[in-house]
């Protein structure tokens, strides 16, 4: 008998998609906010980026080379993490910063809980909000650039001054890096829809929530105006279409997706209307991270056939 | 109109166009038959031969031994050479009969009368059933006279013909469905004799337009058309031919795994299970002979033939030309649901399908990574289970933790592993966990009927297990 079969356990056939191609899908997605962050704020931006990216994949790296692991460099998720970590930070922070926040992201907060997969908070939103409690003068750093005003559109809507919608819109304002352009971000989470890498339900509902929140709670009522200048500041667009659909962190039952996404919604409320610094997508995007085994567990599920009865 | 029905499912390469066109082709066998005498759900055949004896073709070789199991029936005339176990394509060792072909298929006299089945009692229809030896022939080898004898017949309701063959690469039931539709229809009228408020439904995926028409053009033939027979086009998608989401396409009915068919009115019957019972009841011949697919980039004419049941794969092979190179992976089935064959030398049973070679094994290239808790195993799932928090209970041998994710209702379909973007052999792990929890139950005799009893005996297990094991598994 010279026959060598290979022998496996079926099925004897995959599908295409890798966890490459969903982490380069995230990574396209968000060049448009990147590209027009650079082209908004200038090349000085792109160095921002850049330190942010290198560090992370050098971070992993060198990291899975100490504790001899399998290299994960190609699979994608460094340089997400590295690329989402850098669009949250403004303009002209100085380089250390952007670095500092990539080895925490990467060393900290993904690779000591096990790496990808394994990590209990989103790390790019974990190390941004280490950095803004850390440095706080560095991270609120927007003003100083020509022809580009000091306040970013939230501080001047909280502190009762006006916001010009339309630029918000496009991402002719100031805030941070990639999360100006609220068309870009748009467009980039509706190719994550088109291509199935996310699914609807959390930033819908993230933002569905969100909004009504803000109509009962935020003073103005149900005005339109104030609502939709709330959606377009600060980083609840690419919170929402980016970092509440993290895998890792997000729960992967239906109705966990929805519980979750309703919480987001309310936290991030709550921290923009009485918090006291910037940044409430990232600490509500953290504090629902923790949430997520529980939400989890209580959400399991019914199998087929089961419902309305006991798993005996 | 497509029924859709239910949520989940993949779309893997169908591969069916090799072979579609391709009419069947008998092939006589070469070689010694090896009858397997556990080739069905249930308890072996008990031998009704013995070595040296002169055998006919349609002689019973081994008797259905109790409540559950089937006849297993000669399908050439020639001597038995030996009763002794050999392996089968699933790796299982059965004993078997092994019988030498004289190649003259001299048929037992007790067998081809033709018969009308409106003259036959409901018990004359079953014990034809039974003489005949017919199993489920989708895969499942589930005795069909027990299918057929659901305790009430005025319950069921629905008759449903599968012939989805969501299967990439299988086109046996298809051909069946072009070339002997009359005999497919004869057996869902047996069927729907035994039940009289039942409605017969024939299901086939809608990528099969040719076997939708050819169907409806043989009930206009038989005159069938005011018959409470309907054609039932499925949307194309796997495992849109497993019985619980055909069922539930169809009726919008659901079952479980504790559950059957007949307690949701329905007895489903794969195409060939249907036509080996229109032979067997209006024809008097027993099941002897099935269709396999043999195809793959590896074979040199992919075919489909209809061989005689104990036949070699190995033969099978040749007469399809053999290959055209030396095959990575060899499958006996399909691709989603098949064994890996390490060897070709193993008999055609019942619940054989096709046989697969394929020049590049695409998995052995696959290096699993870590899960990223994409939840697209989730959404593959036609269950509705939440693969990857069971394959983490596989890896800590959390057994508690994989039934109370109700582990054991996975019916082992690969979605999730196909899907999977990590490349983790979900499905494997999954069918070692169900094997150790069957296995598991059988030793302790959880498995009662008695659902309170059992329910008992699962909760006081759980209060005893620590709280902590189960929740610091759970994530």
């Amino acid at each position: 008998m010279n026959e060598l079969w290979n022998v496996s356990s079926s099925p004897h056939v995959r599908g295409f998609i890798g966890t490459q191609n969903l982490m380069f899908d995230v990574a396209l997605a968000l060049m448009p906010a990147a590209a027009f962050g650079v082209y908004r704020f200038g090349p000085y931006a792109l160095c921002v980026l850049l330190v942010a990216v290198g560090f992370a994949l050098l971070t992993e790296y060198t990291y899975e080379v100490c504790v001899e692991k399998e290299n994960t460099l190609w699979d994608g998720s460094a340089l997400v993490t590295g690329l989402l970590l850098g669009m949250n930070l403004p303009p002209l922070v100085p380089l250390w910063i952007p670095m500092l926040g990539s080895i925490f992201a990467i060393l900290v907060v993904k690779q000591l809980f096990g790496g990808i997969g394994q990590n209990v908070v989103n790390p790019a939103m974990a190390a941004r909000c280490f950095l803004l409690i850390s440095f706080a003068e560095q991270m609120n750093h927007y003003s100083g650039m020509d022809g580009i005003s000091g306040a970013t559109p939230l501080e001047s809507l909280k502190s009762g001054g006006t916001v010009d919608l339309a630029a918000m819109f496009t991402g002719f304002t100031t805030g941070s890096i990639g999360e100006i352009s609220t068309l870009a971000l748009l467009a980039g989470g509706i190719y994550l829809l088109i291509k199935k890498v996310i699914d609807w339900v959390i930033p819908v509902m993230y933002l569905v929530s969100f909004t009504l929140f803000m109509a009962v709670f935020g003073g103005q009522g149900a005005d339109p105006y104030y609502l939709a200048a709330q959606l377009c500041g600060g980083g609840l667009m690419i919170g929402a279409w980016f970092m509440a659909t993290d895998y890792a962190t997000s729960p992967v039952t239906e109705k966990g997706r929805f519980l979750y996404a309703v919480f987001l919604g309310i936290l991030t409320g709550i921290f923009r209307l009485w918090g006291a610094s910037a940044g409430g997508v990232s600490y509500a995007l953290i504090t629902a991270n923790l949430l997520v085994p529980l939400i989890e567990k209580i959400t399991i599920p019914k199998a087929f056939g089961w419902e309305g009865q006991r798993n005996g | 109109m497509g029924y859709g029905g239910f949520r989940g499912g993949v779309h893997p390469f169908p591969g069916k166009d090799i072979t579609k066109e391709k009419a069947v082709l008998e092939y006589l066998p070469q070689g010694e038959l090896v009858y397997p005498l556990s080739q069905h759900i249930g308890a072996p055949a008990r031998a009704a031969v013995s070595v040296g004896d002169e055998v006919l073709a349609g002689q019973i070789l081994g008797e259905a031994d109790g409540s559950l199991s089937a006849n297993v029936i000669s399908s050439v005339s020639g001597r038995v050479r030996a009763i002794e176990r050999r392996m089968l394509a699933t790796g299982v060792i059965s004993e078997s009969v092994i019988v030498e072909n004289d190649r003259e298929y001299r048929p037992d006299p007790g067998i081809g009368k033709a018969r009308n089945p409106e003259e036959l009692t409901k018990e004359e229809i079953r014990t034809a059933v039974k003489n005949a030896g017919i199993v489920g022939l989708g895969g499942a080898g589930f005795p069909t006279h027990i299918k057929l004898a659901p305790g009430d017949d005025g319950a069921i309701e629905y008759v449903i013909i599968n012939g989805a063959e969501c299967e990439p690469y299988l086109t046996g039931d298809y051909r069946l469905m072009l070339e002997e539709p009359e005999r497919i229809l004869a057996g869902l009228w047996v069927i729907l004799r035994l039940f009289e408020k039942a409605k017969g439904i024939i299901a086939i995926e809608e990528d099969k337009p040719k076997a939708i028409e050819r169907m409806r053009e043989a009930i206009r033939e038989k005159g069938l058309e005011k018959a409470p027979i309907e054609l039932c086009a499925l949307r194309t998608k796997y495992p849109q031919g497993a019985e619980r989401n055909l069922i539930y396409a169809i009726t919008g009915r659901k079952i479980n795994s504790r559950k059957l068919p007949k307690d949701a009115g329905c007895i489903v019957c794969n195409t060939a299970t249907a036509h080996a019972v229109g032979m067997a009841v209006c024809e008097g011949l027993p099941l002897m002979s099935r269709i396999i697919t043999v195809t793959g980039d590896a074979i040199a004419h992919p075919q489909n033939f209809r061989v005689k049941i104990g036949t070699n794969y190995t033969e099978l092979i040749e007469a399809a030309g053999g290959f055209t190179c030396e095959p990575e992976k060899v499958i006996a089935g399909g691709p989603m649901m098949g064994m890996a064959l390490t060897v070709s030398d193993v008999p055609v049973t019942r619940t054989s399908s096709a046989l697969l070679a394929f020049q590049r094994d695409p998995v052995a290239k696959v290096k699993p990574g870590s899960c990223i808790r994409c939840g697209r195993c989730v959404k593959a799932c036609p269950c509705r289970l939440l693969p990857l928090k069971m394959w983490q209970a596989c890896k800590h041998y959390n057994l508690e933790l994989f039934q109370k994710l109700y582990g054991m209702d996975c019916y082992e379909c690969g979605s999730c592993t196909f899907v999977c973007p990590a490349r983790l052999s979900l499905t494997q792990s999954f069918k070692e966990a169900r094997m150790m929890v069957s296995n598991e139950r059988k030793r302790t005799g959880t498995l009662s009927s008695d659902p309170e009893k059992q329910d008992r005996i699962k909760g006081k297990a759980q209060r005893q297990q620590p709280r902590a094991k189960a929740g610091g598994a759970i994530r």
